[in-house]
């Protein structure tokens, strides 16, 4: 055994603090009492394992030169400011394509971290430091360019559609192959071009994966790229070996992973299958026309929901498209006061990001525990009189219950269709993502309302003051 | 195989049950904050980065340690601000809940 230094010891078990703190800081975020508090343990440790690192570097005398210092303490304003900016200006309904960006930010500081260990070592890497510096490199660098395409593509710089790639999947799979050829070359010669060779690919096979993936598939790719910026963490960890990115990022990775399987499991669909096929149906919208509908105005939305007993809020994106949380509130306000019970159904996929719908809502001070996920709401919906449907359709679509041709077969959907009435708040009949139709608007009781949903809520709260 | 990479492999293996584990435990409601406070985490990169940026010589190593600073503290300091904004929202109101 090699007797440690007191030093040594120390930067070991402060590293193993930073650790512990995340773990703690994630476990507060298992209820909404203690999250707040859970995120600020899990930035105690990002502070202790910073101060560690320069401590580390100091006791050792690496931190040399006076360009050394200022690298580093510019890099720390720079980047501290940039997020600072960034997170305290952003809009709530502009959540998702934020975390994108931060996830791209992420993925990209540890293939730069892995890139900079190739550029300044002298010796050859062992096979297994190889290996871990090649995955970081790789799967840094397709979170760094997937996340900026996810970010586009939120925030309407590129459309939401699908956009083709010549070749289709097997173009991805090709990119993907030589990446990993050139990354194993690089690793068995020493050569290091090999690296930036794939480093070159996984940068280019980021942009054409996501590219194909469209708007409503996003939950999923938004969630397995940050279970990407955690790996890619823990495999620079191995890189320069140090415990605390290993701890963290491995923790990272598995909160990522498990999302991106809740999200495949609500939307019945493989990860592969989302990741690599097209989707969506060939309803054209001449043929989704044709069909009557009941239309409701803000008169009749209105009756129905101040006479009701029991009201479900069902919440899609179109709600955060309207930015009509607030108006949500204030209707709901309106009806509790009138002793309507008033709640509020979020389908897990419901929105752009896991967990979307429940952050506007709680920006409009509703409370938490009205918020209802899959489980609770669906066993509710018989005893419910009116279901109200704001900016959401493939979520309550029932040919996901009773079609076997339909695209979305099998997908775990709110059943709303149980209600003793529902009104749907859309701005036309339009198919939605998966472009198939919706049973459920031509049903007896539905009732359309078309308008924009904030708009809409607006219209249906003064009729209600009215009655 | 060093012995310091098999530890680390433990550590990794170790760390991804634990996390595992707890964040299956996190209700939906709660997702979005999740996801962008372990975006933050993942910006543990950060020490790696430090560590780039003082070791490294050269202009391509002091560019490339730079660059890993700035995207790392984005995360970081981005990560936890907006996490913690975002949770100040999440509130009980008192007695409408049935």
């Amino acid at each position: 055994m090699i007797e440690l230094s007191f030093t040594e010891v120390v930067i070991a078990l402060g590293y193993l603090a930073a650790g512990v703190l995340f773990i703690v800081g994630l476990k507060g975020l298992t209820s909404p009492k203690t999250a707040r508090r859970g995120n600020r343990i899990a930035s105690i440790g990002m502070l202790v394992a910073i101060i560690i690192v320069i401590f580390d570097l100091v006791s050792h005398d690496q931190i040399s030169s006076n360009t050394a210092w200022a690298i580093i303490g510019g890099g720390v304003l720079v980047g501290g400011a940039i997020g600072g900016y960034l997170a305290l200006r952003v809009k709530m309904t502009d959540m998702p394509q934020l975390v994108a960006a931060f996830n791209g930010f992420g993925g990209g500081a540890s293939a730069l971290v892995a890139a900079e260990v190739i550029v300044s070592i002298e010796a050859a890497f062992s096979v297994e430091i190889g290996v871990t510096t090649a995955l970081s490199l790789i799967i840094g660098s397709i979170t760094l360019t997937g996340s900026f395409i996810a970010y586009a593509k939120l925030q309407g710089l590129i459309g939401g559609k699908p956009v083709a790639i010549p070749g289709g999947p097997a173009t991805n799979a090709i990119i993907a192959a030589a990446t990993v050829a050139a990354s194993v070359f690089a690793i068995a010669t020493g050569n290091t071009t090999g690296y930036w060779i794939a480093t070159g690919l996984a940068l280019v096979l980021g942009i054409t994966a996501v590219l194909p993936i469209g708007g409503a598939d996003m939950p999923v790719v938004i969630s397995l790229l940050n279970s990407f910026s955690g790996l890619a963490a823990a495999m620079a960890g191995f890189t320069i070996g140090n415990q605390a990115l290993i701890i963290g990022g491995a923790l990272v990775g598995a909160a990522g992973l498990i999302l991106t399987l809740d999200m495949s499991v609500a939307m019945n669909r493989s990860i592969p299958n989302i990741l690599f096929s097209g989707f969506g149906g060939t309803v054209s919208d001449e043929e989704i026309g044709t069909k009557p509908v009941k239309r409701a105005t803000a008169e009749d939305a209105a009756i129905a929901l101040s006479y009701a007993e029991r009201v479900i809020v069902v919440p899609g994106y179109g709600l955060a498209v309207a930015q009509a949380q607030y108006a949500v509130r204030d209707l709901a306000n309106a009806l509790e006061e009138k002793g309507v019970e008033v709640h509020y159904a979020i389908h897990p996929v419901a929105g752009r990001m896991p967990g979307h719908m429940n952050v506007l809502l709680a920006e409009a001070d509703i409370s938490y525990d009205l918020l209802l996920d899959l489980d609770q709401s669906n066993p509710r919906f018989g005893q419910t009189d009116v279901v109200l449907v704001i900016g959401a359709n493939d979520v309550i679509n029932p040919a996901a219950k009773n079609d076997e041709n339909s695209p979305i077969y099998g997908m775990p959907i709110l059943n709303v269709d149980e209600a003793t009435t529902v009104i749907v708040v859309k701005r036309s009949l339009s198919p939605g993502f998966a472009g198939i139709d919706n049973p459920l608007f031509y049903e007896e009781g539905t009732m359309m309302y078309f308008a924009d949903a904030k708009v809409a809520l607006e219209e249906t709260l003064s009729a209600v003051n009215q009655l | 195989m060093s012995q310091e990479f098999i530890q680390g492999v433990v550590v990794f293996v170790l760390a991804s049950f634990v996390g595992f584990e707890i964040i299956r435990r996190v209700p939906p409601t709660l997702h979005t904050p999740l996801m962008s406070g372990a975006n933050a985490i993942s910006g543990i990169t950060i020490v790696g980065a430090i560590i780039a940026a003082a070791t490294g010589s050269g202009i391509a190593a002091g560019v490339l340690g730079f660059l890993a600073v700035v995207f790392a503290m984005i995360n970081v300091i981005g990560g936890f601000l907006v996490t913690d904004r975002m949770l100040e929202m999440f509130k009980k109101v008192p007695g409408k809940s049935r």
